[in-house]
């Protein structure tokens, strides 16, 4: 829930008189790219305390495919010659991840399982339809909405095992 | 003498090999998908994954005929052993699926 709002606010940037402000290609990056960082780290917090080997398998999964994006990401910010540029969105949802990294810390066993997996049902839903109706469609550079658009497969990809995950877990 | 010709036809018959005959297809994975199963395909034709993906991917054979792991830009080549349906599927992306269907020779 707190995913959509971080997104929403990227609607609402203050000061914007009329429509609302469109992230520039240097914004988007690092937005995208703070959600796949985000991703890992959950990931790798789930690798040291998630007991069900579906659930520590998805993680693996988390790790190596966003690892694989933001890899590609890096390499053609670099040829772009773009810096990608921290922006309120990029610190809202890094900022909306710790707090949910930290109340998953205090979980533990099967609930943490639940907990985890259904945070990246959450997680995937909000960042797939930011990617849909903002990031993909406000890029300008082709390479670059080329490469959110591989994204957008995969975190649906990963939406869909996590939801298949979280029912098997509900049982 | 004629028993040594029908043995030494018989081993010629042998030594054709038994898949001179098969085809060899490739099924290609990009954009977090299998490419289209090939149509017609015969006990003893060989596949070939090839991984165009950025993203590692597995075929594997629910059959459990066969279990490959592919890294991003590699390939791999199975031969069809058995007749029957084969659901394949991404390990790591489970709904990831493509379906063989194949026929007796």
């Amino acid at each position: 829930m707190i995913y959509r709002m971080v997104f929403m606010a990227l609607l609402l940037l203050p000061g914007a008189a009329f429509a609302a402000q469109k992230p520039n290609d240097a914004q988007i990056a690092h937005i995208a790219y703070t959600a796949g960082a985000i991703d890992i780290t959950a990931a790798k917090q789930a690798l040291t305390k998630a007991t069900n080997p579906d659930v520590k398998a998805f993680a693996e999964e988390m790790v190596r495919d966003h690892q694989a994006v933001n890899d590609k990401a890096l390499a053609l910010v670099k040829k772009l010659h773009v810096t990608p540029q921290d922006n309120p969105t990029s610190r809202a949802l890094s900022k909306a991840a710790a707090a949910k990294l930290a109340s998953l810390d205090k979980l533990s066993g099967a609930a943490y399982d639940r907990a985890y997996v259904d945070n990246e049902v959450a997680y995937h839903k909000t960042v797939n339809g930011a990617l849909r109706d903002t990031l993909i469609p406000d890029a300008h550079n082709a390479e670059l909405k080329s490469l959110l658009k591989t994204g957008l497969q995969l975190f649906e990809a990963h939406q869909a095992h996590a939801e298949h995950l979280a029912a098997t877990l509900a049982k | 003498m004629k028993i040594r010709l029908a043995v030494a036809m018989l081993l010629l018959a042998l030594a054709v090999p038994a898949d001179a005959n098969a085809a060899h297809y490739v099924i290609e994975i990009k954009h977090m998908a299998f490419g289209p199963a090939p149509t017609h395909l015969m006990v003893g034709d060989t596949i070939e994954w090839k991984n165009l993906d950025i993203f590692r991917h597995t075929a594997t054979a629910r059959t459990g005929e066969f279990n490959v792991d592919l890294l991003p830009g590699t390939k791999a080549e199975v031969t069809l052993a058995k007749p029957g349906t084969i659901n394949v599927y991404c390990r790591f992306h489970p709904t990831m699926t493509v379906r063989l269907d194949v026929a007796s020779p």
